[in-house]
């Protein structure tokens, strides 16, 4: 859905907040998209890892995030949720700039990461990148074996200590659950791998980087179940040691894998707290709308 | 419980039942075409193949000899190469024989017609001779006598052929080793001399004409001319000896005409006495002429000995072209696709480039002759190799050239192709890698590269498919009828990229086209042919199954 789809919004009914009403009709839910987000108190006192400061987005002249202000708390699993369109990838997209790589893509606002501007003239864009971690929707194994795609971001940066190299690639499979799997055929090609062994491997050369910071691009959209089960189990494991931000369409999932979830529309951030809050006594009439199922 | 399928929905187009349309109208035409077209195709290529497989493999198999009896006494022996209708002086159409009779020094000709009104007979002597020699084509005769020192030592047919198997091997050896004398040896003096006079010239171009450096080497090079004298005269020695021990060995032989001819056993490269060869030494001669066809330089106008130099001419101007055209053509691809961005720009050289591949071959060669050759390699000879001016180095046809001329030929297909290769990647690969910070380059170089290798080797095989088959442009820029030495040797530095050398194609065309005797050099085209299919076919062959390992390491199993 799109800008030019939605009925710009008219009179702003009187918010039932905290009711748990869920018999509003679906028609009868209006958005203010003039309306400052609400951030709950929770998450703005948390410690930020990661802060947005009035940031926009355009594609060309299509504005995509619209004036996103908000703080990711650190150590925690942060999730974004939203219907299709909304910016939750391009938001996902601009912490680590890879958004930059497309050729028509412009930002104003700033975003921090450790206090520090992203895209300030003194920002190594490759430094920010290696502290950053990324799983990508589709699996995205690299064209080599199993090892090198582990050891990919230690080989970009020209270590070539063996030793090392083995211990890393052994660990970041450890965490990322898969050394059982594989530890016999680290040396076969990594496109033998299953959908969901490929996920987890993407996810072991995303910890291998040392990152603080994990971005996850809806990693479970393209797996199955049982694949998407091990994949949840191991964001717990990640909480306290990683800051994860995790886009996703699956409302169960955000419900059961993060701490805090924001809820996002029409590049617009309407709602963002702790994820029991967000899910079971929502301020917004649009975010209780989405999280039941009647929106979006 | 089944349902019946229901046979056909009610809106399509009834069936007729009769009428001409019928077949048209109902079914699907469309496969019809596209068999038909599959069909036509595969008939063309096999009937071409065919052909230059059948004439090419037929080529050299040792055929009976006939002695054609005619009419007005005399007689011809040969062998028969075809027969067709000719018309003959008065109009009317008649059946003919086209006879190689060879004996070019006593009849003048190689082949001969025999006309059905002309002819009494065919017979088969039984120990008529087919004799290859170095000089003057076949020999086609009765044996007489087999003379050493001038005493015949065998005069009936079954001892000079037992004799001959016994005496010949030597006087190939000799006259082999005497050759070898003449051109390596003899050439090994001869550049020694040169590159003596050409440091005496160096030093008078470095140093002025009365310095001491320049007479330091004119006394070299008078020493050298002293030593050089010596080594002729004891070459020529060898070489006389040589010769005067294999003019003792003679045969006599007898035409169909009656007359006598005596060679110099020497001068036979292979005789055997046509009629009289029992299956299993057909075969062996068979094989021995691919042996030397394969292995041997050419002799008599090319038109009889090998095409080994025409062979290793086009393997190293092949493989050369591979080398100059991949990176060019790689990296061009790579900066269209992965750093330009989208604009005008871009899109203007891609239709340039593709514009390229449909410019005539010829304009390639012209603009390989004059920039290339006379451009590039002159101003190469003078910064070089002034010493060895007039005479070119670089500023002529040469392998090096010849490659250039075809990587220039054929870099659109391999820019084309690897940016599909390119292309086909899909993004997230390069945004996974750039989420690690990998540069841009690290990317192309770890990811990209890699994941598109296959689908560069295509084009790197249609690329030397493409040069491999190319023979206009060689013809200005470095491919000769005859090269004194092959571009590739054992002399350091092993590939002289200056020379000119010998292509198969060419060859082909030379053979076809400028050959003095044209019915003898007809089969070599086809058997020439032959040999280049196979090796393109070879070649590719090769690329494509490093480019199907290369393949199966990147394409998942599960997907």
């Amino acid at each position: 859905m799109n800008a030019a789809t939605w009925i710009p919004p008219v009179a702003v009914h009187p918010v039932p907040n905290g009711t748990g009403r869920t018999d509003i009709p679906a028609s009868e839910i209006q958005v203010d998209l003039q309306r400052p987000a609400l951030i709950h108190e929770e998450v703005r006192t948390s410690e930020p890892a990661i802060e947005f400061v009035n940031f926009n987005v355009w594609y060309g002249r299509t504005q995509a995030i619209f004036d996103v202000s908000m703080p990711i708390p650190r150590g925690a699993v942060t999730a974004l949720i939203g219907p299709s369109g909304c910016g939750k990838s391009t938001l996902l997209r601009a912490i680590n700039r890879i958004n930059d790589l497309l050729p028509t893509v412009r930002n104003s606002g700033d975003i921090r990461v450790d206090g520090a501007s992203i895209f300030g003239p003194q920002t190594d864009v490759i430094r920010l990148r290696q502290r950053i971690g990324m799983v990508f929707q589709k699996p995205n194994p690299f064209p080599m074996s199993i090892f090198e795609n582990v050891v990919y971001p230690l080989r970009i940066r020209s270590i070539r200590n063996r030793k090392l190299l083995g211990d890393v690639c052994e660990r970041s499979l450890k965490a990322a659950a898969l050394w059982a799997e594989v530890q016999d055929r680290l040396h076969t090609s990594a496109m033998r791998l299953s959908g969901g062994q490929q996920q987890r491997l993407c996810i072991a050369r995303a910890i291998a980087a040392d990152p603080d910071v994990i971005l996850m691009d809806e990693p479970c959209s393209a797996l199955d179940p049982i694949a998407t089960n091990k994949i949840e189990d191991l964001l717990a494991t990640f909480r306290g040691r990683y800051t994860v931000i995790i886009v996703t369409h699956n409302m169960q999932q955000a419900a059961r894998v993060s701490d805090y979830t924001a809820f996002m529309y029409l590049g617009r951030l309407i709602e963002f707290g702790p994820t029991a809050t967000i899910f079971q006594r929502p301020s917004r009439p649009e975010t209780l709308a989405y999280v039941t199922g009647r929106f979006g | 419980m089944t349902t019946p399928l229901p046979s056909r929905p009610d809106s399509g187009p009834a069936r007729p039942t009769e009428g001409p349309l019928r077949s048209h109208a109902y079914g699907e035409p469309g496969l019809w075409y596209a068999a038909a077209g599959l069909v036509l195709a595969l008939a063309m290529l096999a009937a071409f193949i065919g052909w230059i497989l059948y004439s090419g493999v037929t080529t050299f198999w040792p055929r009976r000899v006939v002695q054609a009896k005619l009419r007005d006494g005399t007689s011809r022996i040969g062998e028969i190469v075809r027969f067709e209708y000719s018309r003959a002086p008065d109009g009317s159409s008649q059946p003919a024989w086209l006879l190689r009779t060879g004996n070019f020094e006593l009849t003048q000709t190689h082949f001969t017609w025999v006309r059905q009104n002309d002819l009494d007979r065919f017979e088969e002597p039984a120990w008529a001779w087919v004799i290859e020699r170095v000089e003057w084509g076949r020999f086609y005769g009765i044996p007489k006598a087999l003379l050493v020192d001038d005493q015949p030592i065998a005069a009936d047919p079954e001892t000079i052929w037992a004799k001959f198997k016994e005496l010949h091997p030597d006087t190939v050896a000799r006259r082999r080793r005497r050759q070898a004398l003449q051109t390596r040896d003899m050439g090994e003096v001869n550049a020694r001399i040169e590159e003596a006079r050409l440091s005496v010239r160096a030093a008078e171009l470095r140093y002025g004409r009365d310095s001491t450096e320049v007479q330091r080497a004119r006394a070299r090079e008078e020493e050298v001319r002293r030593w050089a004298e010596r080594a002729y005269e004891r070459l020529k020695t060898e070489i006389e000896s040589l010769e005067a021990n294999n003019r003792r060995f003679q045969l006599r032989m007898v035409t169909a005409d009656g007359r006598e001819a005596t060679l110099k056993l020497g001068d036979i490269v292979r005789a055997y006495p046509a009629n009289q060869l029992a299956r299993w030494d057909r075969v062996r001669i068979y094989l021995d002429r691919w042996h030397e066809y394969l292995t041997d330089s050419p002799r008599e106008a090319n038109s009889e000995g090998g095409i080994y130099p025409a062979i290793v001419g086009t393997v190293s101007m092949c493989l050369l072209l591979v080398v100059l055209v991949a990176p060019i053509g790689v990296l061009t691809a790579v900066y269209l696709r992965e750093y330009a961005r989208p604009s005008t720009w871009t899109s203007l050289m891609r239709i340039a480039i593709s514009n390229l591949a449909a410019i005539p071959s010829i304009v390639y060669g012209v603009f390989g002759l004059g920039f290339f050759c006379y451009t590039v390699g002159a101003t190469l000879d003078q910064w070089w190799f002034p010493a060895r001016l007039p005479n070119p180095t670089y500023g002529k046809g040469a392998l090096i050239w010849s490659s250039l001329t075809l990587a220039v030929l054929t870099l659109p297909v391999v820019i084309v192709t690897t940016e599909e290769a390119l292309a086909a990647i899909p993004n997230s690969l390069r945004e996974g890698s750039a989420a690690f910070g990998a540069t841009r380059w690290q990317t192309i170089r770890r990811i990209v590269l890699p994941r598109a290798l296959p689908g560069i080797l295509t084009g790197i095989i249609l690329a030397l498919a493409r040069g491999a088959g190319e023979v206009a442009p060689l013809m200005l820029v470095g491919a000769v009828k005859l090269a004194p030495e092959l571009p590739v040797d054992g002399n350091f530095p092993w590939v002289h990229l200056h020379r000119s050398f010998m292509h198969l194609g060419f060859h082909i065309y030379d053979l076809g086209f400028q050959s003095p005797n044209s019915e003898a050099a007809k089969p070599m085209v086809y058997t020439t042919a032959m040999v280049l299919v196979t090796i393109v076919v070879v070649l590719n062959l090769l690329a494509i199954g490093i480019r199907n390992r290369i393949r199966s390491r990147f394409i998942s199993e599960t997907v």
